[in-house]
């Protein structure tokens, strides 16, 4: 197979395992060469890393914000971050709770 | 951990440096959530069903007291919402909805049309656009251990299944595949016309991001499409995507562009 097929078939790949369905045009046919770029799942491990996104089981207990600042740490990067919290989820009920179940004032049941 | 406050787990993408230019674009797809709901009184099965079908479509919601966005009320979708289990005054839910809606409002209103009040007990997110719960789902220490057979043992093989490559988080995007003597000029934030594409989606509309690949499938940037796809086909010249967000390193492909 030749490394246009392969880049075609990993991107219909992609899409299709995450249940979205495409067409294409074709307007032209082309080729690639290997001396520049290389296929997205062919990168050298460290290329790997700085173009790579995880699906992370987010644990109960830290926020998404604390999960991604541990990512970072861990893999010693400068940058990281998420696709959407599940924070805004909570938000509300952490605030209810505080007040409903008298801990305290508003301002340190939310600090 | 704070009493009263409902355990929240599932799909988070994390996005690796580079990737962290792209991955916001996952914020405004679809969602999916299992969503356990605690009931204030005993209730009628049956009657929870067709409450819970009432609230499939469009609803109102006014974000909570404290949250970031403006509280004015929102238009949401709810595509379908499903009961999977019940057990006393719990009822186990799947929830698909358009991104913004609040599972805990969701909790509460079904709570008030049933008349007795009820609240979200747990929840877990099964879905944001391209991510799901599969195969692909890991938790934070097999995320620890793959780090470590690498660093340790220095076998790269698990931390490969473990870390996706950038283009998964594009996948729910129209796209345009480039010409490789396009590709640096768009590297270089060069907006993107007819002749150098290659092939293009036919979900593409005007206003809309795009994702531009190059031939081998890498993200080179993402764009704003100046027309739909029927239309870029018939034209022969001229800009047709807007590049707004380079992805890739300038000079990885030939500036053939520069050539006179």
């Amino acid at each position: 197979m030749g490394l246009v097929e392969k880049g075609i078939r990993f991107i219909e790949n992609i899409t299709r395992h995450a249940s979205y369905e495409q067409e294409w045009i074709v307007l032209r046919e082309a080729d690639t060469s290997p001396d520049y770029g290389v296929l997205p799942y062919n990168r050298p491990i460290e290329q790997h890393i700085h173009n790579g996104v995880i699906n992370l089981d987010k644990p109960p207990g830290p926020t998404s914000h604390e999960v991604v600042a541990w990512i970072k740490k861990m893999f010693g990067l400068e940058k990281a971050g998420h696709g959407g919290t599940l924070e805004p989820q909570t938000l509300e009920i952490g605030f209810e709770a505080g007040l409903s179940q008298g801990y305290g004032c508003i301002t340190s049941s939310f600090s | 951990m704070r009493r009263g406050y409902p355990k929240v787990t599932g799909v988070l993408p994390v996005a690796l440096a580079n990737a962290t230019k792209v991955i916001s674009n996952v914020i405004h797809t679809v969602k999916e959530y299992v969503m356990v709901i605690q009931f204030h009184a005993d209730i009628d099965i049956e009657k929870v069903k067709s409450v819970l079908e009432y609230f499939v479509g469009e609803i109102y919601q006014r974000p909570p007291l404290r949250s970031s966005v403006k509280r004015t009320v929102r238009r949401r979708r709810i595509h379908y919402i499903e009961l999977l289990d019940h057990r006393d005054r719990y009822v186990l839910v799947r929830v698909g909805c358009d991104a913004g809606t609040y599972m805990r409002k969701l909790a509460h209103d079904i709570g008030l049309i049933l008349g007795i009040g009820a609240h979200m007990r747990e929840l877990r997110r099964t879905r944001t656009g391209p991510f799901r719960e599969d195969e692909t789902l890991v938790k934070m220490q097999e995320v620890s251990e793959a780090l470590y057979t690498w660093r340790e043992k220095g076998d790269e093989r698990y931390l490969r299944r473990i870390i996706l490559p950038v283009e998964t988080a594009i996948a729910h995007l129209p796209k345009v595949m480039i010409l490789d003597s396009a590709v640096d000029a768009v590297a270089h934030g060069a907006d993107l016309a007819v002749p150098g594409i290659a092939r293009l989606t036919k979900d593409i509309e005007h206003g809309k991001t795009v994702a531009i690949l190059s031939l081998k499938g890498e993200l080179v940037a993402l764009g704003k499409a100046l027309k739909n796809s029927s239309e870029i086909a018939s034209m022969k010249k001229g800009i047709v995507v807007k590049t707004w967000r380079v992805y890739m390193d300038r000079g990885v492909y030939p500036p053939i562009w520069r050539k006179k």
